[in-house]
């Protein structure tokens, strides 16, 4: 089986694997699945521009926070129904990345990072200023109504969980394309060596800003479904928090894998929704479980079975 | 392509490198510049390709001038670059190292026919991550994806450094391959022996400027002009 079949095959068995689980599991299980399957599509943007471009922002919450008021807002101030929502939940992710992406990579590195915290940060306290509108602090809830989509009644567990899939499915098939494209390869080379990339004739802010978009694409979509899956819209969701997280399912994961991004989630999901029973110092044990992967992986579960067994792993 | 540079001018932050650089390589020549080390021979190149910019002077290539442009579009204008010290994408394998090389031309299977007849030893290691190849063959597969972009000049900053010389006579052997091909050919090189085997003309640069330049057929491995310029 040459390594193309392969990529293939991994990824549609994953797919088949994840569409199997929803017969298997119990509700609740099965409801977290599709919960960890929206948080992976997130994941996988913000891979694009950290794992793949070396685009090492915090400012992923705003794009993630952009999709999701962009989806929640039409409904709940116009009335608009789920699916002109949910598209623009979509564009509202993409364009406020590549608004963000003009100015801050105008920067690099360290300066970058801190560029796209500041960015998030004022959008959260955007947020909460204009309470009268988004609900502030609390947030929304959208109604039984908002949530409905072709006849697909997205507040039942079923039909939620097949609409994650659906979404998930997706995203991954179109990061694994990406990455195996020109402009994919192109995204490693901005990583590996700006000057380099340069000196072949690509213009690096064009590169960056474009991976930079998709990325907020991605974050867009993903807090867009998560919105209308879970039916709530709330501040918390643009904290720092948010732009943590998916660099940690990404470290985790992999940085630069395709799957990784969804394995991180899944086992940092897990670990949270273990270690909370446990404790209410859980956030401790989750620290511990990352320093070790740092001390023994450093380059992630999947990047270090890449480094040394699957090389041919996207 | 003539590369015609007059009073280049060119530093790092308050520290001038470049005092006034002025040098002309001849269309399929090759044009090589010698000196001790920190005269300035990386900086040249450096500003040439726009890395570092220009704070006067003027670099024309057959007439259009680069020193204006942004750092991206030299390459686009026929002028590649291959660095000291290689910088190859190390994760991604030889074929994708030079797909990526393949942008401002588009992808051609003549060309990249072309270019691994020059350096066949890169045809049998083309599914091989580029990190994981030798030195040589790392110099190899840096000009090959330079030679994507089909280049009429070329700039090759120390290209048998640190190399075996079995792999320094392949390398020889490409670039007097390339100029009998035509392309005008920048060769920053150290080695006096490579220096007479490849070059046309030598510049000889001393403190950011260059002091002389002369035709390699009258040069002999003692010659004066090493020692006082080189130090050899």
């Amino acid at each position: 089986m040459s390594a193309t079949a392969k990529v293939w095959a991994l990824h549609l068995a994953l797919l088949a694997a994840l569409y199997a689980a929803q017969f298997l599991l119990p509700p609740y299980y099965a409801t977290n699945l599709a919960r960890i399957m929206v948080l992976a599509v997130f994941a996988i943007g913000y891979n694009l521009a950290f794992g793949y471009t070396g685009l090492l922002s915090l400012g992923h919450a705003l794009f993630f926070a952009a999709g999701m008021y962009g989806m929640g807002l039409p409904g709940y101030l116009l009335e608009w129904t789920a699916l002109p929502s949910l598209i623009t939940g979509l564009v509202a992710g993409g364009a406020v990345a590549a608004a963000v992406g003009l100015l801050a990579l105008r920067t690099t590195g360290v300066s970058f990072m801190i560029v796209t915290l500041m960015f998030a940060q004022a959008g959260y306290l955007t947020i909460l200023y204009l309470a009268p509108y988004t609900g502030g602090d609390e947030g929304f809830v959208i109604e039984a109504a908002g949530r409905s989509i072709a006849g697909l009644d997205l507040a039942l567990d079923g039909h939620r969980y097949t609409f994650a899939l659906l979404l998930f499915a997706v995203a991954l098939l179109i990061c694994l394309s990406l990455v195996r494209s020109r402009f994919g390869r192109t995204m490693v080379a901005m990583r590996e060596n700006e000057d380099r990339s340069r000196m072949l004739g690509y213009n690096p802010f064009t590169i960056k800003l474009t991976a930079l978009t998709i990325s907020g694409l991605y974050a867009g979509a993903s807090g867009a479904a998560y919105a209308i899956l879970f039916g709530y819209v709330g501040a918390s969701f643009a904290t720092i928090q948010y732009s943590i997280l998916p660099m940690l399912y990404v470290l985790l994961g992999g940085a630069g894998t395709v799957i990784g991004p969804f394995l991180g989630a899944a086992l940092m999901f897990t670990l949270i929704e273990a270690t909370s029973g446990l404790t209410s110092a859980y956030l401790f044990l989750v620290g511990a479980a990352l320093v070790a992967l740092v001390l023994f992986a450093p380059k992630g579960i999947l990047g270090t079975i890449r480094e040394r067994w699957v090389r041919w792993l996207p | 392509m003539a590369l015609e540079v007059a009073s280049l001018t060119a530093g790092y932050g308050p520290v001038t490198v470049l005092h006034g650089v002025d040098f002309r390589a001849e269309p399929g020549q090759v044009t090589c510049i010698m000196g001790r080390n920190g005269v300035g021979k990386s900086t040249l190149l450096n500003c040439l390709m726009g890395l570092v910019p220009a704070t006067s002077g003027t670099v024309m290539l057959d007439g259009t001038p680069l020193h204006s442009l942004p750092p991206h579009e030299v390459p686009r204008r026929g002028m590649a670059y291959v660095p000291q010290g290689r910088r190859l994408f190390g994760p991604l394998t030889v074929a994708e190292n030079l797909a990526v090389g393949d942008l401002v031309k588009g992808h051609a299977a003549a060309r990249l026919d072309r270019i691994l007849t020059l350096f066949p030893r890169l045809r049998e290691r083309l599914t091989q991550t580029a990190s994981t190849l030798s030195g040589g063959e790392q110099q190899m597969l840096a000009i090959a994806r330079a030679l994507c972009l089909e280049p009429k000049v070329l700039l090759l900053d120390e290209p048998t450094e640190g190399l075996q010389p079995s792999m320094i006579a392949l390398i020889q052997a490409a670039v007097l391959t390339l100029r009998a091909e035509g392309t005008t050919i920048v060769l920053v090189e150290q080695r006096v022996d490579a220096v007479l085997k490849m070059a046309d003309r030598v510049a000889f640069m001393v403190a950011g400027r260059i002091e002389t330049t002369l035709p390699v057929a009258g040069l002999a491995p003692d010659a004066p002009a090493f020692r006082t310029y080189v130090g050899v």
